[in-house]
């Protein structure tokens, strides 16, 4: 059990870089599609929702599979640039993960942008500024704050998904974890150890997401 | 297309056998985890302070661990945890528990581990009135749960319950790792054999979107039925 613990400590550094990675370029693309599920064109906003429905819809297995086994077959892809990136299974994790949680991320954003009273919106426009500052003024950070509690949760979700990078021979907490559950058959320890440093990340996920809702509630 | 027939030349009835797999984990572990949350939740609402640890353990600790870290805790010390059983009642040959049983409890304890904070929330929203009334008719303890409480929050707690049936069902895409043949083994051995691993894997996504698709219809017209007279 005590052995086990730098390895597994190690093996966190894989997961916290896929965890963060996945997370800014999954935040981008979160915005890009909640943007675009509220434009009022139908074919765009119907692919935004196709998107989202198709991402949440299937197994995160099934997609790290698709793009890490199933695109490698593609002959023309293997001549691209983009080999470099899609024969590491590590880009591979996170691509999947990023375009995962883009989709969970668009929708609670756009819930979010949807729940903004119109009369802000109007306030601002009377005041004369312009519709692009409104937007990044205004709008996005009363979003931000709006859809914080979900966020958090979604996090969560993602660190414990970060584990399915195993499946493609990385070795990330989880992968560790099972190597060594394979090789001294101590299943219940090493589940304690590992399962012990997943939660202390939940723990901080979700008090650093507290203090934030905290720091930036309207309330006084 | 080819590869999709029934029958020895193509996979079309193994991914059909698979499918049915997967919804027999999925529902079996759906059962497993309102088990759990039928003993979880009254724990949680408890008003003892050492049944309240318990219960918000239980939640705390499933729904921070990955459900990969689970299954596999379940699968290397499912059969050891049993034989050390066995070992006290005097048997000491080798038990090897089926695949299914060991996933479907690996999900279903995860599964319930989201139902009871569902039950836990329909419970709490429902309004006071209702337990002092049912207190004030002289029914026990016992009854006031099954026949009083469950049956009005049932109806509020059937929009989340979906939620938590759309997870199950993504989650047991994970036991192909402990070799159980669904969906996702399936594909991986169809995906194997015919080095066609793109077209296996998206058919794979395809099922679970079918799935989920209609399960989402299925589960609205139970909400409608259950919010009758609201």
């Amino acid at each position: 059990m005590i052995t086990s613990f730098p390895k597994l400590l190690g093996a966190t550094v894989v997961t916290l870089k896929l965890l963060s990675a996945s997370l800014f370029f999954g935040l981008f693309l979160g915005l890009f599609f909640a943007i675009l599920r509220l434009n009022k064109n139908i074919f765009i906003n119907q692919f935004a929702y196709g998107y989202s429905y198709i991402f949440r819809g299937t197994p995160l297995l099934v997609q790290i599979f698709i793009i890490y086994f199933g695109l490698g077959q593609i002959e023309y892809l293997r001549t691209t640039f983009l080999w470099v990136i899609l024969k590491e299974p590590y880009w591979c994790a996170i691509i999947a993960f990023t375009l995962n949680t883009g989709a969970y991320t668009s929708e609670i954003l756009r819930s979010a942008f949807q729940t903004i009273k119109p009369g802000i919106i109007e306030s601002g426009k009377s005041l004369g500024i312009s519709n692009k500052t409104i937007f990044y003024k205004i709008q996005i950070p009363i979003a931000i704050r709006q859809s914080l509690p979900a966020y958090g949760n979604e996090i969560i979700l993602m660190m414990k998904g970060t584990s399915l990078a195993s499946t493609v021979t990385l070795m990330d907490l989880t992968g560790v974890a099972k190597y060594i559950i394979s090789t001294t058959f101590k299943p219940i320890e090493v589940f304690i150890v590992a399962g012990g440093i997943y939660l202390f990340m939940t723990f901080i996920i979700h008090n650093v997401i507290k203090y934030l809702e905290k720091k930036y509630s309207f309330q006084e | 297309m080819e590869l999709l027939a029934f029958g020895k030349t193509g996979w079309g009835d193994e991914l059909f056998y698979a499918t049915l797999m997967t919804i027999a984990v999925s529902i079996t572990a759906m059962l497993v985890g309102f088990f759990f949350a039928l003993i979880f939740t009254p724990l949680k609402l408890s008003k003892y302070k050492t049944l309240n640890l318990v219960g918000n353990f239980y939640t705390t600790v499933i729904r921070g661990v990955p459900e990969l870290l689970v299954i596999y805790l379940f699968f290397f010390g499912g059969s050891g945890a049993i034989m050390y059983v066995a070992s006290i009642f005097g048997y000491y040959e080798y038990i090897e528990i089926n695949a299914f049983i060991t996933g479907s409890m690996a999900i279903g304890i995860i599964s319930g581990a989201y139902s009871t904070e569902v039950f836990r929330g329909a419970i709490q929203s429902i309004d006071k009135g209702q337990f002092e009334a049912a207190k004030v008719l002289g029914i026990n303890k016992f009854g006031q749960f099954y026949k009083i409480i469950l049956p009005q929050m049932l109806r509020l707690a059937i929009p989340n319950l979906s939620n938590v049936w759309q997870i199950t069902l993504k989650d047991t895409s994970l036991i192909s790792v402990t070799g159980l043949v669904e969906i996702m083994r399936q594909s991986y051995i169809a995906a194997g054999s015919t080095r066609d691993p793109l077209f296996f894997y998206s058919f794979a996504a395809v099922l679970y979107l079918l799935l989920t698709y209609v399960s989402m219809k299925f589960i609205n017209k139970l909400e409608v039925n259950y919010s009758r007279g609201y």
